[in-house]
């Protein structure tokens, strides 16, 4: 990546940017990495013996939708077709909740748009009672865990079922049951925190690992730095991952680092890096069903690169149409997540167009019943809204004097 | 009862907390093997296991992160900062994450980290080993903030910070670790025969959100937290002014009742602490307390506390506020 960095200037000093803008022909380079470039790796490895896999780009699928390698998990087709089935229902949620946003009954909205199959596949890879630490482009690990569309609209429109109570933006979801840690919107605190609670699980003697998500724009932040140097020292149980879907925003990857890449920036931590296409179900799969199988022998942390594309916005608030080619995505060489493992299961005989055109149908119309319902509780145009009384409470595990004092002002 | 300073009070209060609680475990820079800068855990390590009583990396905002995810993950961590000073790198995870997570889980997650951390000057640290932070965490929504100034009360009331179920940061007054500090650097004393010196061995815990009446008066409330409790009490005897002496312990929530009644009682009141005085807690206790007590005040509420300046090294005894300027404010409250 160093010597091919586009620059908005060479002086006084360099200032990379995006390497294609509004107007210019989308140009990604050619992928030359197949599943067969890299081996499987034993689980107590060391960080050299990945050099490799950080420097290429672990593939299970190629461009036609045949799986191979040594990575390839041979999933069971009911895995697959699990896979597809969340894949599908976070898109069709994304997209309706995204029409609720526009329609005002919403505030903001964020979509996985081209990487559900990051949370998806790693969380399926993971063990129930593992620990999820999300950031907010993760949302796809409650669908694994079982967690109701409706308990997830209704914390979206911030109504009164809402389970954190309207006090945090939609899309911060907090899920206690699904072992699914509230997110946060300062990028990246949940990186080393992610690390003390993998710590916790070792110290309680717990088969409990924790993966946790942070963007290749926020591994520029102290926490990022903070959680590899903390994991290595400590080696706890826990994987740790830069999704790099190129874009913070409008800020591109190379304004994130110098350096060649994400993956190998674990390497000088002594921590195993690879970097895995991010829209590949069974790579993503396939490692980290390996690093949490390194996790649980007592090996301690992994470090992943997610090579992906944020194939939409940012936010509802942004318009990336402002600041890079518009359907850039579209010439993305890793695909579409969805696309690609349907792909596959069609080449293997185990799915069909029409089976998949009947699963929209059918996960459209759950979507659909489940925002009736959501809205049928309140929406942001309209409430209710729950009572002004939990600005006062969980503050505290008990409302000391001089809040409750506040609240008595507020009178309600 | 064992008379004790306060480096062996706050060790005593983490050594039966981890002998009966195995969720607790304390870890910082140089906190394991070597057992503190200021010896507090020393011993603890080889006592309680190097995975209760830890070193860690130089990194203050790494500490705080990761004991913001133990205590997410049902421990009870206690994270020391070696000075009050480097806290600020963990600034965002204490006041965004570890104070927050509570109300912004809607109550599913909760951390009760405690970070205690030496404060205040007086040992010749400059202006990076002497500064007292407590108005930069008073002001954050979902942390109790607590200062000890004995023996007595840095063993109960660190018990209580480490089993609240709220996050809380206590400061120590470093300058009394080894002893009260009365205001003349000339003159220190150690706390042999202090009657706060004497400290119960075991479980002993001494309520969060309650003041200390150190000294009971007639004419002229003080309130002071830390170093500052001994300064006023030598103030106090110097200024022939009868006082009452509260010192607040807690400071959020601070206890409304003793301090209100008190100056109810006396009508005047005069606010002491290290901190700058802009925007530090005495401006806070004092609009409070006006709001309360106006009725009731024969004169000005007075703040006495440090310059609104970076605090200095060799000149650190004309920034302390000192027995003179505050025996002073004390004696001005009585002017009609």
């Amino acid at each position: 990546m160093t010597d091919e960095v586009p620059l908005a200037t060479a002086e006084p000093f360099r200032v990379p940017t995006a390497p294609c803008r509004p107007g210019d022909e989308s140009a990604f380079p050619e992928w030359k990495w197949t599943p067969e470039d890299l081996s499987s790796l034993p689980l107590d490895c060391s960080a050299e013996e990945t050099e490799e896999h950080a420097y290429g780009l672990l593939r299970v699928l190629d461009d036609d939708g045949n799986a191979g390698g040594e990575w390839n998990p041979n999933l069971d087709s009911e895995i697959l077709k699990q896979g597809l089935e969340y894949m599908l229902r976070l898109r069709i949620f994304d997209d309706r909740m995204m029409k609720l946003q526009r329609t005002g009954k919403l505030s903001f909205y964020m979509r996985s748009l081209g990487e559900e199959a990051i949370a998806i596949a790693q969380t399926m890879a993971l063990e129930q009672h593992d620990w999820v630490f999300p950031s907010y482009r993760q949302p796809g690990a409650q669908f694994v865990r079982g967690r109701d569309m409706v308990s997830m609209m209704n914390h979206c429109i911030g109504n009164e079922m809402d389970n954190v109570k309207g006090r945090q933006m939609p899309v911060h979801y907090t899920w206690k049951e699904g072992h699914f840690i509230s997110i946060s919107s300062p990028v990246g605190t949940q990186f080393n925190q992610a690390v003390g609670v993998a710590m916790a699980s070792a110290y309680k003697g717990e088969d409990q690992v924790t993966i946790t998500w942070l963007g290749d724009g926020t591994s520029a932040q102290g926490d990022y730095h903070y959680g590899l140097n903390f994991a290595s020292v400590y080696k706890p149980p826990v994987i740790l991952c830069v999704v790099n879907n190129q874009f913070a925003i409008s800020t591109h990857a190379n304004l994130a680092t110098g350096g060649p890449n994400f993956a190998s920036r674990g390497l000088p931590f002594g921590i195993p890096s690879i970097r895995v296409d991010g829209n590949d179900f069974l790579a993503l799969y396939s490692v980290t069903k390996w690093a949490r199988d390194r996790a649980s022998a007592g090996h301690g942390p992994t470090h992943l690169e997610v090579y992906t594309y944020r194939a939409g916005a940012h936010s509802s608030s942004d318009d990336p149409a402002r600041y890079r080619p518009k359907d850039d995505h579209l010439s993305w060489p890793g695909g579409d997540p969805i696309d690609r493992l349907k792909d596959h299961m069609i080449t293997t005989g185990i799915w069909s167009e029409e089976e998949h055109e009947e699963l929209i149908q059918k996960i459209d119309s759950e979507v659909v019943t489940a925002y009736k319902e959501a809205t049928s509780f309140g929406d942001l145009a309209n409430g209710p809204y729950p009572p002004a009384s939990t600005i006062f409470t969980e503050v505290y595990e008990t409302v000391p004097w001089h809040v409750q004092e506040q609240r008595e002002e507020l009178g309600k | 009862m064992v008379e004790m300073n306060m480096i062996e009070a706050l060790r005593s209060a983490l050594d039966d907390l981890m002998q009966r609680d195995p969720n607790v475990l304390t870890f910082g820079e140089d906190v394991g093997y070597f057992g503190g800068v200021f010896r507090i855990t020393d011993g603890l390590q080889e006592k309680h296991g190097a995975h209760r009583v830890f070193d860690t990396p130089l990194a203050e905002g790494g500490i705080a992160s990761m004991a913001m995810g133990m205590g997410l993950n049902g421990l009870r961590p206690v994270a020391e900062i070696q000075f009050a000073d480097y806290i600020f790198p963990a600034y965002d995870q204490i006041v965004n994450e570890i104070a927050k997570v509570r109300h912004r889980s809607g109550g599913e997650f909760t951390t009760p980290v405690t970070f205690r951390t030496p404060a205040g000057g007086g040992i010749r640290g400059g202006h990076h080993h002497s500064q007292s932070p407590e108005a930069q965490f008073t002001h954050t929504p979902g942390l109790k903030v607590v200062y000890c100034s004995t023996p007595l009360n840095a063993k109960g009331l660190l018990t209580s910070s480490v089993e609240c179920n709220d996050p809380v940061i206590f400061f120590e007054p470093k300058r009394c670790y080894n002893g009260p500090f009365y205001g003349d650097p000339h003159k220190l004393s150690t706390w042999k025969g202090h009657p706060d010196a004497d400290v119960p061995e075991g479980e002993f815990r001494i309520p969060l959100e309650q003041a200390n009446v150190v000294m009971e008066g007639t004419d002229c409330t003080v309130i002071a937290w830390g170093t500052m409790v001994h300064i006023c009490q030598q103030a106090i005897n110097d200024s022939g002014v009868s006082c009452d002496l509260i010192d607040l312990q807690t400071l959020v929530p601070w206890d409304r009742d003793t301090v209100v009644s008190s100056v109810k009682k006396t009508g005047r009141c005069v606010i002491v602490h290290e901190a700058p005085k802009t925007s530090g807690f005495g401006a806070e206790m004092s609009a409070s307390i006006q709001e309360r007590c106006f009725y009731h005040l024969e004169s000005p509420i007075t703040r006495v506390t440090g310059w609104d300046t970076p605090f200095p090294h060799t000149t650190e005894w004309d920034y302390i506020p000192s027995t003179e300027r505050i025996s002073k404010a004390i004696r001005g409250t009585q002017v009609d």
